[in-house]
């Protein structure tokens, strides 16, 4: 009860949060020129525009959570507004999933927005309501929590600015680190490659939420490659809110 | 009448700068609070009044120390049931409407809807809001604030209230309204822990204070004990005599038009003073005896470190 208390708040405060509509409008607008790249482009073109399209809704939505996420914690006691919230008989981790759900909530809506936009764009091209879309578009879902929870760690004890260059700098990563994959395959045996083999195991895969060019091509995805995906994101975003939690409950708010 | 809050060696200094160095904000506090009092907590700035306050409220955690607040850990959920807190310069969430920020407080102590309701209408009606209850707090003037900052210190109908310099940043209107409440939650039993340094106010509305200064209780007890009684010199105002006829019998202070004010420090001399003017058909338009106040103790005891 508590918990959706301070998340209805959390929404109620990012939905007003002029940045929010500023990245739902850019989404929107790249969503939409996707239909340019596909005249530049050799191939299907309704292809270029699913990809363009789910591409877009990806990365503003990670935007979004990054953007929110990192000033969600810093801003409360910036402001000084926490005060009042844990004076209360409320435990600092009830606060800090308060804000969690407060803003996946938020971030659930705007998602729905842009594939609505999207959706609409592909329906005008093709006259068919393409549903398995919802499949990609569930997977940035899962992303865009484990990004958030990652933007909230940062938000308890860093600056909105650095946060969010940490947060970036970590979905980046997460989207580059199949490279090392490839190292660990050319590196010769040895302490080089225990530690990359290590560095590839400690670092995020977002790569396992990307569903995009199997469901543009119509591919088929073995079963339990959707559920080691969904297993990966849910552990690792409920890693990374215990640290969160553990980092937040003995911060001093001066 | 029993203890609610005790604080027993307690300890908090941070890390500053480039270098981390450490300051010692609170060193040793220790004082007690009984049931139904309204206890001043007084200080200069940087004394360490509202770093006592956060580690009472948990929003800091001290390095030594004990804190209980009726008995029970002061971190513990039935602890902080039974409290409220205004803090200094109140900032609360800007985008909600009065009424809507005292509801989304009221769902963290769990209220049921039809108490809720009626709790905030109340406390609206309370704080003197009922015209704004429908205003975004963004557009509250500095007052309003602290009066809707008071109305969520109040929702849990707390036993123990902790405000933080509640009459700062008030007209002298808003001020008697705030202290009426105070003396209000005085009259229904409740117990105030009141940090401020508006001494005058302190002194009309506290039964017991605590001077700190450079973390350190210097001095703690009822008013009465330790404000001297003894009358420390008369302030007579008076017209109609010429001002070297009253050499000797008190200090020429000021004047204004053709009154003259005189502090006589000797209680003879005043019933002299009244002579003489009588018997220069002069006229003595207030006579008032003059008590040490809080001040006066809170200045000598910060001159003296």
């Amino acid at each position: 009860m508590k918990i959706k208390a301070i998340a209805f708040n959390t929404f109620k405060e990012a939905i007003r949060d002029r940045i929010l509509y500023l990245l739902l409008f850019f989404a929107a607008v790249c969503i939409i020129f996707s239909r340019l790249l596909a005249l530049l482009t050799v191939g299907d073109k309704v292809k270029i525009i699913k990809d363009v399209g789910l591409t877009s809704i990806s990365l503003f939505g990670a935007l979004m959570a990054i953007l929110m996420g990192t000033g969600l914690v810093f801003k409360e006691i910036d402001k000084k507004t926490i005060y009042t919230i844990v004076s209360k008989p409320i435990h600092r981790y009830q606060f800090l999933l308060g804000k969690f759900f407060g803003l996946i909530f938020t971030l659930f809506i705007m998602l729905l927005l842009m594939s609505f936009i999207f959706l609409a764009w592909v329906f005008f091209h093709t006259f068919t309501i393409e549903w398995e879309m919802f499949v990609a578009i569930l997977f940035i879902f899962f992303e865009l929590c484990l990004v958030t929870s990652v933007a909230l760690l940062f938000s308890c004890f860093s600056t909105p600015i650095l946060s969010s260059i940490f947060s970036l700098a970590f979905y980046v990563i997460g989207h580059t680190a199949w490279g090392l994959e490839t190292l660990i395959k050319k590196i010769p045996p040895g302490m080089g490659k225990t530690l990359v083999q290590a560095l590839y195991h400690f670092i995020p895969d977002l790569e396992n939420f990307n569903f995009k060019t199997e469901i543009v091509q119509h591919l088929d995805i073995p079963s339990e490659v959707f559920l080691y995906s969904i297993l990966y994101g849910f552990f690792y975003t409920l890693f990374v809110l215990i640290i969160a939690v553990l980092v937040f409950r003995k911060r001093d708010f001066i | 009448m029993g203890t609610v809050l005790k604080i027993e060696n307690l300890h908090k200094s941070f890390k500053l700068g480039f270098l981390l160095k450490k300051k010692e904000i609170l060193r040793g506090i220790s004082l007690s609070v009984e049931q139904g009092e309204v206890f001043g907590y007084l200080g200069p700035n940087g004394a360490g009044k509202t770093t006592t306050i956060k580690c009472i409220l948990g929003l800091i955690f001290p390095e030594k120390g004990k804190i209980e607040i009726f008995s029970h850990p002061h971190l513990s959920p039935k602890a902080k049931e039974k409290i409220g807190f205004l803090p200094e310069n109140p900032y609360f969430y800007d985008h909600l409407t009065a009424s809507e920020f005292l509801d989304y407080y009221s769902q963290l102590f769990l209220l049921k809807k039809g108490e809720k309701e009626e709790k905030i209408k109340n406390l609206i009606r309370l704080v003197n809001l009922e015209d704004s209850a429908d205003l975004q707090l963004r557009k509250f003037s500095r007052g309003m604030l602290q009066r809707i900052g008071m109305a969520q210190a109040l929702l849990n109908d707390p036993s123990l209230a902790f405000l933080d310099e509640p009459l700062g940043g008030l007209d002298p209107l808003g001020r008697k309204e705030m202290r009426d409440i105070i003396v209000r939650l005085k009259d229904e039993g409740k117990t105030v822990f009141l940090s401020s340094h508006i001494l005058q106010d302190i002194e009309m509305i506290c039964d017991r204070v605590a001077i700190i200064v450079n973390g350190k209780i210097i001095n703690q007890g009822a008013l009465h004990d330790l404000i001297s009684e003894k009358i420390l010199f008369t302030e007579v105002i008076l017209s109609g005599v010429e001002e070297k006829e009253l050499e000797g019998l008190g200090e020429y202070f000021s004047g204004h038009g053709d009154r003259t004010l005189l502090k006589v420090f000797k209680e003879e001399n005043v019933e002299k003073v009244l002579q003489h003017v009588q018997s220069k058909n002069g006229k003595v338009h207030s006579l008032i005896p003059r008590t040490e106040t809080l001040e006066d103790l809170f200045v000598e005891i910060v001159k003296q470190r």
